[in-house]
């Protein structure tokens, strides 16, 4: 009974707005560290790769940004809902607040990926199964963006854009298997829960570290804008 | 160690285009979003206060 009256507790923006101040700049300084340590590991320790010789360096930050780009959306289209069944004015912010960082990702996904796709495919975009559904991925972020910021009234605004939020997910395991699911360049995951990854152990440490690194500065980020956001509606 | 001097380091065994401009737009992205925050937060309390 007591975790169910602290949830209501933190779930009101006055009580959670200066617990999140906190909660940021701890992540922000972990991410700092995390990102230090993953370029590190990727330029110094991770060896040369047989095939690929340096280019493949853009791993480190090229699948830990893809992996947030989708993860991001999912929580955005979560709280998103949340806040369009339950009518909870915090949720509608959180979602508000991850878009602009989630569509930062997606394109930084995009770019690194185009960069990495010259010297190894031969060609900075092809009309792929993964790249095309990563580039509607970015369009439904800016579609939300765009969406919220184009209607006046906050409630309505907050309903629309939890809407595009919630249709467009059916897009995340589209992304997610279009390597299994279509003929594609694009290779398949080198990182699974279900077996052993395929890659070199130093290579598999600077990509968890960077991944680490986004996803607490994903969190420090949004956590400022909510802020900024309670600070704007309230 | 991969690499013997600098200049092997930011040649990045030919790739150093491709490496440093994902790594460098990347960076910059962040960056813009870090200043667009900072603006928008200053911008915000002046409003609030």
């Amino acid at each position: 009974m007591s975790t169910a009256i602290k949830w209501y507790w933190f779930a009101s923006p006055q009580t959670f707005y200066p617990l999140a101040r906190w909660i940021a700049l701890a992540c922000a300084v972990g991410a700092a560290l995390l990102a230090a340590a993953g370029l590190y590991v990727g330029f110094f320790v991770a060896p040369t790769d047989a095939q690929q010789g340096d280019a493949y360096r853009i791993i480190f930050i090229h699948v830990a940004a893809a992996w947030m780009s989708m993860f991001l959306y999912v929580v955005m289209a979560f709280w998103a809902s949340i806040g369009l069944a339950f009518n909870t004015r915090l949720s509608a912010m959180m979602a508000s607040a991850i878009a602009p960082t989630g569509a930062m990702f997606t394109f930084v996904a995009l770019w690194t990926g185009a960069l990495w796709g010259r010297p190894t495919w031969g060609a900075y975009w092809v009309w792929d199964a993964r790249l095309t559904s990563e580039l509607i991925l970015l369009f439904l972020y800016l579609g939300f963006m765009a969406l919220q910021a184009a209607i006046d009234d906050r409630r309505r605004a907050d309903r629309a854009g939890a809407l595009l939020a919630i249709v467009g997910v059916v897009n995340v395991p589209i992304i997610y298997y279009s390597v299994q699911w279509w003929n594609t360049l694009h290779q398949g995951a080198s990182v699974s829960l279900t077996r052993a990854p395929s890659m070199a152990a130093a290579m598999l440490a600077g990509m968890i570290l960077m991944a680490l690194a986004f996803w607490l500065y994903s969190i420090a980020a949004v956590l400022v804008r909510v802020r900024c956001i309670i600070r704007e509606r309230e | 160690m991969n690499w013997g001097s600098w200049a092997e380091f930011w040649a990045m065994g030919g790739y150093g285009f491709y490496v440093w401009g994902a790594y460098g737009v990347t960076a910059a992205a962040i960056a813009a979003e870090v200043w667009a925050l900072a603006r928008r937060a200053r911008r915000s309390h002046e409003a609030a206060s």
